[in-house]
């Protein structure tokens, strides 16, 4: 039953993903050449409902359902990890005009190259974690 | 009935995706997509060549629930709520169709010139597919986090290095896409 939800939020979260077109290389594209409010839009949008929502989850104190707590832990400290990690992510989201969550919409939907993105992507997951250890973080 | 094959506008798209968020925080879970990924190498085994693959990912599999989701609700809406053609802004599109030859905007979802089957007869649009998914897996790992993680997740919690994240993001975005892309296409 809670793998059921999971799956069905999935499911909600790609409808949005691509009705929105925020999977689409295009918007991507678009958004790096800042010709449109579009994504800025979405993100920006989600953010604000996002830090209200969060507050408010904090000063009530709400539980979730099922577990404990709420995943809200504070992020790790540092600049090197976040700052260099941010730039390679952001080198390959406008290549490949897709980041992780569109990927696996973008499969659903039929596009096969993108098989190969996401291919690449377990590389790189890969890669970074034999490398971890010599890397500034 | 058109107006179920038009595609939603942000302010509509922005409120469910802090939704989804929210869902995945309800259920004691948290909003990342590129964690998954880190999950799928785990349950391939990675674990035997770096420790950062060893751990019970079997306890993460919920996460490989959401990704099958995501590509069922990528099915669903590309068969039968979608047109499939994205309208960009007709100046940026016509750069597109001037600088590098991409002269599908406004009548394809993805351009075919580098996401139609045909091009998996092309090593170079496979190396700058698999190079930009290198890229995008590495980075997200080395910056604990991609869009979801770090540009919603994060920043709706206030967070510092989220931030710093999300401008290492547009950073790499605008090199590349001013800088690199008339080297490559």
């Amino acid at each position: 039953m809670r793998y059921f939800t999971y799956l069905a939020i999935g499911v909600f979260f790609g409808i949005v993903m691509y009705k929105s077109e925020a999977a689409s290389w295009f918007r991507i594209y678009e958004m790096f050449q800042f010709g449109s409010f579009h994504m800025y839009g979405i993100i920006g949008s989600a953010l604000v409902l996002g830090i209200i929502g969060v507050q408010l989850i904090k000063r009530k104190d709400v539980k979730p359902i099922s577990g404990k707590q709420m995943s809200l832990q504070p992020k790790e400290k540092g600049v090197y990890r976040y700052l260099l990690g941010g730039i390679i992510f952001g080198l390959g989201w406008a290549l490949a005009g897709a980041c992780p969550g569109p990927m696996y919409v973008l499969a659903g939907a039929g596009y096969l190259p993108i098989l190969v993105v996401i291919v690449g992507a377990l590389l790189g997951t890969f890669i970074y974690g034999l490398l971890r250890s010599k890397l500034p973080h | 009935m058109n107006w179920i094959y038009d595609p939603w506008p942000w302010y509509v798209a922005g409120p469910l995706l802090a939704l989804v968020m929210f869902a995945l925080l309800m259920v004691g879970k948290k909003f990342g997509m590129s964690s998954p990924m880190r999950t799928t190498c785990s349950a391939l085994g990675a674990g035997k060549a770096a420790s950062f693959f060893s751990f019970d990912w079997k306890a993460e599999r919920w996460n490989l629930m959401v990704v099958l989701g995501a590509a069922i609700g990528g099915f669903i809406a590309a068969n039968f709520l979608s047109d499939n053609t994205v309208q960009i802004n007709p100046e940026v599109a016509n750069q597109l169709a001037e600088q590098y030859e991409i002269k599908s905007a406004g009548e394809a979802y993805l351009p075919p010139e580098l996401f139609a089957t045909e091009v998996l007869g092309d090593p170079w649009i496979i190396a700058i597919l698999l190079v930009g998914g290198i890229l995008v897996g590495f980075g997200a790992r080395y910056a604990g986090g991609c869009t979801s993680g770090h540009a919603i997740s994060g920043l709706s919690n206030l967070q510092l290095p989220s931030l710093i994240a999300v401008i290492g993001f547009f950073i790499g975005g605008l090199v590349m896409v001013n800088l690199l892309y008339p080297l490559i296409f």
